[in-house]
């Protein structure tokens, strides 16, 4: 059960942003997971909400988008689509192959309740003294 | 409603306590393994054994982590090397963190190697890297043969594995030849030790190994 330790680490990067930019509530959070790493994607969301009380993200969904796997073969240089983790080109047999796709855990953007405040969108015109 | 792009790993956090650490191992010239498996594989047994054999010839220290008890620690302490355990008090791994916290205990200067057991888990552990330079994934025959397939990011990550109980092979339904091969499909650079502990066949290619490895002589 490392998702609690996972959740935690992703509500303290949200409400980090969040209060960068000066944003009171998050609406959504989109993270996007490899097909192999060891996160079981419900319990993540359960432990997002437990931990999400209270806080600028207590309304915030949590949106969870899987990345298959996907590699290249080092030998004959193919592009490689994996269903199950072994790591065999069907091509040429190499066991030389790359997973170049499928470790992600992170997040994407957060969609927030308030105007657009990317950097640069509500900063200072050039040359003017903030 | 705005969107507010992010990009930053969750784990981020971890990740950077553990490349301090590896910055740290590097500059004090120690090599660092990380032991996993799940619980009851023989973990604390093989470094028993391990460290009999492995202490005179380099300097070793243990990190011992356990949900609770040091009672893993008083185990290889008798070994006569130096142990230090971590109580995670519940969590299920070891992160950077707590390493970080254990290390104060050693002179890493002195060490040649440090040996940190994980906490027994096949999943958990596999997700925190610890700035160790290799994971070694212990898997014992009784636990079946079907743990490679089920568990694949441990022993797709471990550059070693270690097969362990071999002795009651005679005694039980595991097909020793399938954990090989689904360890080769998802790690096909994985350096394997098949060995009992209880016997002692097959300690010394692995202790071996691991000191060959430790002084820069293997691949």
């Amino acid at each position: 059960m490392h998702e609690l330790s996972i959740a935690q680490s992703l509500l303290g990067i949200v409400l980090e942003e969040a209060a960068a930019h000066g944003v009171e509530k998050v609406l959504r959070v989109v993270v996007k997971v490899g097909a192999f790493t060891n996160v079981v994607p419900d319990s993540l969301s359960f432990c997002f909400d437990l931990i999400k009380e209270g806080t600028a993200a207590a309304e915030a969904a949590l949106e969870l988008t899987q990345v298959p796997m996907a590699g290249q073969c080092r030998d004959c240089g193919a592009e490689l689509d994996f269903s199950e983790p072994v790591f065999n080109c069907p091509h040429c047999g190499s066991t030389a192959v790359e997973l170049t796709q499928g470790r992600e855990l992170f997040i994407e953007y957060i969609e927030t309740a308030e105007p657009d405040s990317q950097p640069g969108a509500d900063s200072a015109p050039p040359g003017q003294e903030v | 409603m705005a969107e507010l792009t992010v990009g930053r790993s969750i784990l981020e956090a971890n990740d950077r306590l553990a490349e301090d650490l590896r910055a740290r191992f590097r500059e004090a010239g120690v090599k660092v393994i990380n032991i996993i498996s799940s619980p009851g594989a023989g973990k604390t047994t093989l470094l028993e054994k391990t460290l009999t054999l492995l202490k005179h010839r380099l300097a070793v220290g243990v990190i011992e982590g356990d949900i609770q008890t040091t009672e893993d620690a008083q185990r290889v302490a008798a070994c006569g090397v130096k142990a230090v355990q971590i109580e995670t008090k519940g969590a299920c791994h070891l992160d950077g963190n707590m390493l970080g916290g254990a290390l104060a205990a050693f002179d890493l200067n002195a060490l040649d190697l440090l040996i940190v057991e994980n906490v027994g888990n096949l999943v958990c552990p596999v997700e925190f890297d610890l700035g160790e330079d290799l994971k070694v994934a212990v898997l014992s025959v009784t636990e079946g043969d079907d743990k490679p397939s089920k568990y694949p990011l441990l022993f797709s990550e471990a550059g070693v594995l270690i097969v362990n109980k071999i002795d009651l092979l005679p005694y039980i339904d595991c097909d020793l030849r399938r954990i090989h091969d689904t360890c080769r499909s998802l790690n096909p650079a994985q350096a394997v030790f098949d060995l009992s502990c209880r016997t002692g066949e097959g300690l010394e290619p692995w202790v071996n190994w691991l000191e060959a490895w430790v002084r820069g002589k293997t691949a």
